[in-house]
């Protein structure tokens, strides 16, 4: 009656699903998939272009916090990418694909620089910023709003009508472009009120984006505490979790829907505040750079904690700065670094599934 | 990228979530800020930075860091110690953060090459007085008044027209041959400013000169690098009738198009291309290409940043200095086009050809007497400079960008 494993017919791998991993476990796990990615992606580095893994990590590095100056750029742009995560956050807990972040970044922009330049010339700059964020956060939640109400009233797929959000506010922003040009013709905007730097951040303590990292992190506490401890971020898991939980316990589903996504359209509105008044003080249909996607990365890694986003954040920008140094120091085409990132976001990813189900191997006696 | 992510977070979304958290970690934050000094006169001490739109891989770039290279060896600068490329930098702050972080890295001259750079090439600029900063197709350099800022282009309208001449010697052909009996010429533009504008004409006035019945349609595709676009807006143009196809767009879409048809049996439609030679995507049907030679204004700023010298506000060179060319002709070129194309190239170094000569076009039927050639209050009509001077349109005179932007008789913008 001892027949083997084999005869029985077992599979050789069994996967089983996990329950309760703790969190130290867990960490461990998405720590060593960190030290895989690395050890693959410099395997492909040293096969491809025969350069030592350890001193193209230091040159990416370098690129990403070299000097103070490369550190703020770092940190600028890893807070923008914060704004939008942040953004989504809520949307995604909610179970609610905006796919939109990208339009929604737009509308706030095209408000934001709308205001540098018509009202540039006629507000102080304190109320000049506060208006400028006004516009964009109206602008940003209408955008969001809108697939939110056809969800709520309607049903209809929130996946494809945020994105197509995006190009209608694509097509509006060529459409600001072409008005505002200069030559006319050119689609280029320019550097907007160059010389009265009217509706640009302020420098505080002689750093030019302390404002961005402030208003960023403080949306991200905001977050996490609405998220976490207030009634309407409870109500926001219930829909998430389920909907017929959520209308059985007497939550209006609707109401959830169109308050949240008012909500993450609007904080998308104020990274485009942010990209516009705060870094590049232009627009263009480039503005929103594809952040409005890789942050729903960065969200959904984090699972929705606004704390370790700003972890994945950082790490995305660090690639990416650390790319444009390393295609220009050892003359590689910044498709590398787009490798590297993507066996970096692949293990980590593939971590995950580790974390969730557990794998074990066929015994030998059973 | 966007794709790979796009995959990534369809894989992300089926794996099941469970809630976890963790600490936050704050950002490293190292280093130190260096200034830059003055401009020294030492090769092997100079640096010289450059940001690009692009890569090598997009020839309007390829051929600036050719021009560059070419000047940094010719001055004596080592181009893999003391020459740092900037790649892929888009017309947003990027571009201002590559030349501030250039600045840090301790180039004696910094370059940018696309119109969009120009305004965060201009606040650097302002931002590093002792640093030399030069832009390559813009126009603000003139009423800036910032003494270490210039810009640079090239007569490129002069090789325009040459290779205007060699698509006209090829429709004459196909007319005479009787396959042909429209002379219709197809033009795939970037953006409806100056630049494009000066280009496809100066173009169009080559070919008149061979074929004076020919007329021309435009189409732009709103982008300078978009391989798709430029080869469906070629393919437009190739079902309508065009025996040429010119460009001014940066990418092979045009030439890729028109070999396409070739090879589906179209045996009447020819390609003008731009930047490159196009014969290795296009080998029957390339003819030649206008081309910039960039390495004559990069040796002459970076030898005056060296010397510690003046800017001027402008560099523009033409064929007199050698600033401007056209590709190797293609095999289909027809019999006879090298010895007109030598004729034009000399009459325009000795000064008898004038490419926007006012007695060869016409504006809305009437001859043109003026034009100015410079805005200067910034709301988009040109105001100041006469450049009908003795006859012809001084383009490139006033300023190194183009500034030519009469819309001519004979040529239609179709959108």
């Amino acid at each position: 009656m001892s027949n083997s494993a084999v005869e029985r017919g077992e599979p050789l791998i069994h996967v089983s699903k996990r329950v309760g991993i703790a969190q130290s476990k867990a960490w461990a796990i998405r720590g060593a998939a960190l030290v895989l990615a690395l050890m693959i992606s410099g395997l492909v580095i040293f096969s491809i272009v025969h350069l030592s893994p350890l001193k193209v990590y230091g040159a990416m590095f370098e690129g990403a916090f070299g000097t103070s100056r490369r550190a703020w750029v770092t940190i600028r742009d890893a807070m923008m990418m914060l704004c939008v995560a942040v953004g989504l956050a809520p949307a995604f807990k909610m179970r609610f694909w905006n796919i939109g972040a990208e339009g929604q970044i737009l509308v706030g922009a095209i408000a934001t620089a709308a205001c540098m330049i018509y009202l540039g010339n006629s507000l102080p700059t304190p109320a000049l910023l506060a208006v400028m964020m006004v516009v964009s956060v109206i602008a940003g939640g209408v955008w969001g709003l809108i697939p939110g109400v056809f969800k709520a009233r309607w049903g209809t797929n929130e996946t494809l009508f945020t994105l197509m959000m995006n190009y209608v506010a694509i097509q509006l922003t060529s459409f600001a472009v072409s008005k505002w040009e200069t030559p006319i013709g050119s689609n280029s905007v320019g550097i907007i009120n160059q010389k009265s730097n009217a509706g640009w951040f302020p420098p505080i303590f002689g750093q030019a984006y302390t404002l961005n990292v402030v208003i960023v992190l403080t949306l991200a506490v905001l977050m996490y505490v609405y998220l976490k401890y207030s009634k309407q971020g409870y109500e926001i898991s219930v829909v998430g979790d389920s909907e017929n939980t959520a209308r059985y316990a007497g939550i209006s589903v609707r109401k959830v829907y169109i308050r949240t996504m008012f909500l993450s359209g609007a904080i998308c509105g104020i990274a485009g505040f942010l990209a516009v008044s705060g870094s590049s003080h232009t627009i263009s249909v480039d503005t929103a750079g594809g952040r409005g996607f890789t942050a729903i990365i960065v969200a959904w890694l984090a699972k929705f904690n606004t704390f370790v986003m700003i972890l994945f954040s950082f790490l995305l920008m660090f690639l990416e700065k650390g790319a444009v140094e390393i295609a220009s120091r050892y003359n590689l085409n910044s498709f590398v670094s787009d490798i590297i990132t993507g066996i970096l976001l692949f293990c980590i990813l593939g971590s995950e599934f580790f974390i969730n189900y557990k794998v074990s191997f066929r015994r030998k006696h059973s | 990228m966007k794709k790979f992510l796009a995959l990534l977070l369809a894989g992300l979304m089926t794996v099941s979530l469970a809630a976890c958290g963790g600490p936050a970690a704050p950002a490293a934050n190292s280093g130190s800020a260096s200034a830059s000094g003055a401009a020294s006169t030492a090769a092997s001490d100079f640096k010289v930075g450059a940001i690009l739109i692009g890569d090598e891989n997009e020839g309007y770039t390829f051929a600036h860091m050719e021009g560059i290279k070419a000047a940094c060896e010719t001055l004596g600068i080592n181009t893999d110690t003391n020459l740092i490329f900037k790649y892929t930098i888009g017309e947003s702050e990027a571009c201002y953060d590559a030349a501030v972080d250039l600045a840090e890295q301790g180039c004696n001259v910094i370059f940018a090459n696309s119109f969009g750079h120009e305004t965060y090439i201009i606040q650097a600029a302002q931002e590093y007085p002792d640093i030399y900063f030069a832009h390559a197709t813009g126009t603000h350099a003139k009423t800036e008044g910032l003494s270490n800022f210039c810009n640079f282009f090239d007569n490129i309208y002069e090789a325009r027209y040459i290779s205007g001449i060699v698509a006209g010697m090829k429709l004459k052909e196909v007319m005479d041959s009787g396959a042909v009996t429209d002379p219709y010429v197809g033009y795939v533009g970037a953006y409806p400013y100056a630049e494009v504008v000066s280009g496809y004409t100066a173009f169009f006035l080559g070919i008149k000169s061979i074929v004076p019945t020919a007329h021309m349609d435009v189409t732009y595709t709103n982008s300078w690098f978009d391989i798709t676009a430029e080869g469906e807006a070629a393919n437009s143009l190739i079902s309508r009738g065009c025996v040429i196809i010119g460009q001014h767009a940066d990418s092979t879409g045009a030439p890729s198009a028109v070999q396409a048809a070739h090879d589906k049996g179209n045996a009447n439609v020819f390609s003008v291309g731009y930047n490159v030679d196009m014969l290795s995507v296009a080998p029957d049907v390339a003819l030649t290409s206008p081309q910039n030679n960039w390495e004559v204004p990069y040796e002459e700023i970076i030898k005056t940043a060296m010397d510690g010298g003046t800017l001027e506000t402008d560099y523009c060179n033409g064929y007199a200095e050698n600033g401007v060319m056209i590709s190797t002709l293609g095999s289909a070129c027809a019999p006879g086009t090298q010895e007109a194309v030598d004729a034009a190239i000399a009459a325009i170094k000795d000064g008898s050809l004038h490419v926007f000569d006012t007695a060869n076009f016409t504006v809305g039927g009437q001859p043109v007497t003026n034009a100015f050639a410079t805005d200067t209050d910034g709301d988009f009509t040109n105001d100041a400079d006469e450049a009908i001077i003795d006859g012809y349109y001084h383009e490139s005179y006033f300023q190194s960008a183009p500034s030519f932007s009469l819309r001519i008789d004979g040529i239609t913008e179709l959108n």
